[in-house]
This record gives C-alpha cells, structure tokens and sequence, in this order.
C-alpha cells in the first residue's frame, strides 16, 4: 500500500502564490484591522487567518495611547497596507497617501475615495484622478473600487497594481451581490481582482475565489464576529479552499441527473 | 508663539523644530509622519525644520482600519 500525502488546500497555496506588483504572498486572504474589540484579540485573529497583508488608517496622533497596530504586524512580520480610509476628495487622498508613506515606510497605497458616510461607496471620479496621480507618484496603487467593470479596467489602464471591487458596501456582510459583474472584471483583468468588503462569512469569501477573484480583503466579517479568532481560520480555509475549487475546475450545472454509479447490467 | 498642532492651538517653545512637536506627542520610535501646512517633512528633516507662528503641524500615526 503506498501512502500519499493529502494534496490540501494549503499545501496546494505553496505552489500558488499571490503576486502583486512582483511582490509574492502565499495567503490570498487579506485583512483589514478595524473593529476589533481589543489589541488582543485583533492580535490573534490576524495569526489565525494566516494573512500576510494587513491594512492600517492613519490618524492624527491621542497623546497616551498605549499598543500600536503597527507593533502587532510587525511583532508578527505582517507587511503594513496604509489605506485612505475616510477621505472623500482626490486631494485627501493624495495627501493622507503621502503621510502614509512617511510613516510606514511604503509607497504601496490601499486607495480609498468615497462619496458619502451612508454608503461609503466609490466616488468614481475623484478615485481615478487620486489614482492617476498617486501611480504618477511612483506608488503602488490598490484601488478600492465599484464592481463596474469599466472603472475597473480604466484603473488597470492608469498603471494600478491591482483592482479591488467591492462586493457590497463595507461592513455590510451583504456577501457578493453583482458575482457576474465579478466575472466579467476578473475575465478582463491583467492585475490581481481583489474582492473587497462585503464579504460577511465563510462561504462569500469562497465564491469569491471561485469566481476567479485573485485574493479577499475583509475585515468586518472577522473583527465583529462574535468570535473573531475562529472566523479569521474559517475565512483562512476558506479563501485557500475557495482557490484550490477555482484551480481544479468545477463541473458543469446539468439541468437533469448524471448518475455518478455504473449503470445496472 | 502660537501654532496649531493637530487642529488644537497651542504655546510652544520659540524655534521649535517639527521633531520637538512629535517628541511632545509620542514617543513611537516608527510608524509616525508629519506635516507642516499640509507639505509631509519627511522623518530624516524634523530636526531642521523649524516652525513658525500660526503653522499648521500634524502628526500622525498608523491606527486599526480598513
């Protein structure tokens, strides 16, 4: 009898990395740190999920606050990804993109420009001027995007090291609701597609890479859970087995049965 | 004299420098950027960048989002 060692999800993620801006990750699954309900916690749910890219806002410095996001992902060599979180203009954004850099010691920006607090929706125009004029800077763009596939492709056009298309607005847990719209990005796209909010469990984050999308961003999904640690390893094979599903090739939906059985003689 | 260090009026030292101000907010040895009048001095300049009456200094930090 020979033994065989079980081709896994993760093992098969060795051989399959995620490549953005010729820079290679092994996880597919990256994590944003908002909401979490302590440095501990938050701590724990990024070593559960895996995760090798983790995003950060920039604030205005609080005199005597004590435990920095930023000692957590190094502590755990957790490459930073500054966002642009809260801006609503392409000359915020450009501006918190520039402080960013400064501080984190990156020009890999997570560009976020948004039209409103209700929806935190894209604003489209403002997000390709910021975007155009942050490549133009020499920065690594990772746009947070609608799921036009339009926008998507002018993104790429402009030099944007990758595209990440929401699949509903951010914290919403409304999963992924255009998945064609999806498709048809990630069909066209010559840059990583990396599905981004709206993701809410375990099984949206595996559609997601069923679909084709190259990687998941989440957040909410795992620091509001009730249980964060355990949704960050739910989300980590999630994504990895979501991938290795992509990879192998689903079968076709047949409108009538296929017996899986030989057929009685 | 009187400068605004994150949108807050405050007294500082005459020929304060934009390394002072952060000093005086944090003692972070990393993951910290400034700006003076919205113009990002970088870290290696703080030293040498005096401030002026009435200048606008932030100071900022990486903090949980996204």
């Amino acid at each position: 009898m020979t033994t065989r060692t079980p081709d896994t999800a993760d093992a098969a993620a060795v051989r399959d990395p995620l490549v953005i801006a010729g820079r290679e990750f092994t996880s597919r699954l990256i994590t944003g740190t908002g909401g979490a309900p302590s440095m501990r916690v938050l701590e724990e749910a990024l070593v559960a999920s895996g995760t090798e890219l983790t995003t950060v806002a920039l604030r205005r410095v609080s005199p005597g606050a004590h435990g920095s996001v930023w000692d957590v992902l190094r502590r755990n060599g957790i490459r930073a990804l500054p966002n642009t979180a809260g801006c609503f203009t392409a000359a915020d954004a450009v501006r918190t993109a520039r402080l960013a850099r400064e501080a984190l010691e990156t020009d890999w920006i997570k560009l976020e420009v948004v039209a409103d607090e209700r929806t935190l929706l894209p604003d489209p125009v403002e997000l390709l001027d910021a975007a155009e004029r942050l490549v133009d800077e020499g920065f690594t763009v990772l746009p947070y995007t609608s799921d036009d596939p339009v926008l998507a492709a002018r993104l790429e056009r402009i030099g944007c090291a990758a595209v990440m298309p929401l699949g509903a607005p951010i914290g919403s847990g409304l999963g992924i609701r255009n998945p064609h719209n999806i498709e048809l990005i990630v069909e066209q796209a010559g840059v990583p597609v990396i599905i981004d909010a709206g993701i809410g469990t375990a099984s949206e984050a595996a559609l997601a890479m069923e679909l084709g999308c190259d990687a998941v961003m989440l957040a909410t999904a795992v620091t509001r859970a009730q249980d964060p640690v355990l949704m960050a390893a739910a989300m980590r094979d999630a994504v990895a087995a979501g991938r290795a599903a992509r990879r192998a090739g689903r079968i076709p939906v047949r409108r009538y049965a296929h017996a899986s059985s030989p057929a009685a003689d | 004299m009187d400068v605004i260090i994150n949108g807050e009026r405050r007294d500082v030292a005459p020929r304060s420098t934009v390394a002072d101000v952060v000093r005086s907010l944090t003692d972070a040895p990393g993951g910290v950027a400034a700006a003076v009048n919205d113009e990002v001095v970088p870290r290696a300049a703080w030293a040498a960048t005096p401030i002026a009456e009435n200048d606008r200094v932030d100071v900022l930090t990486a903090v949980q989002g996204g």
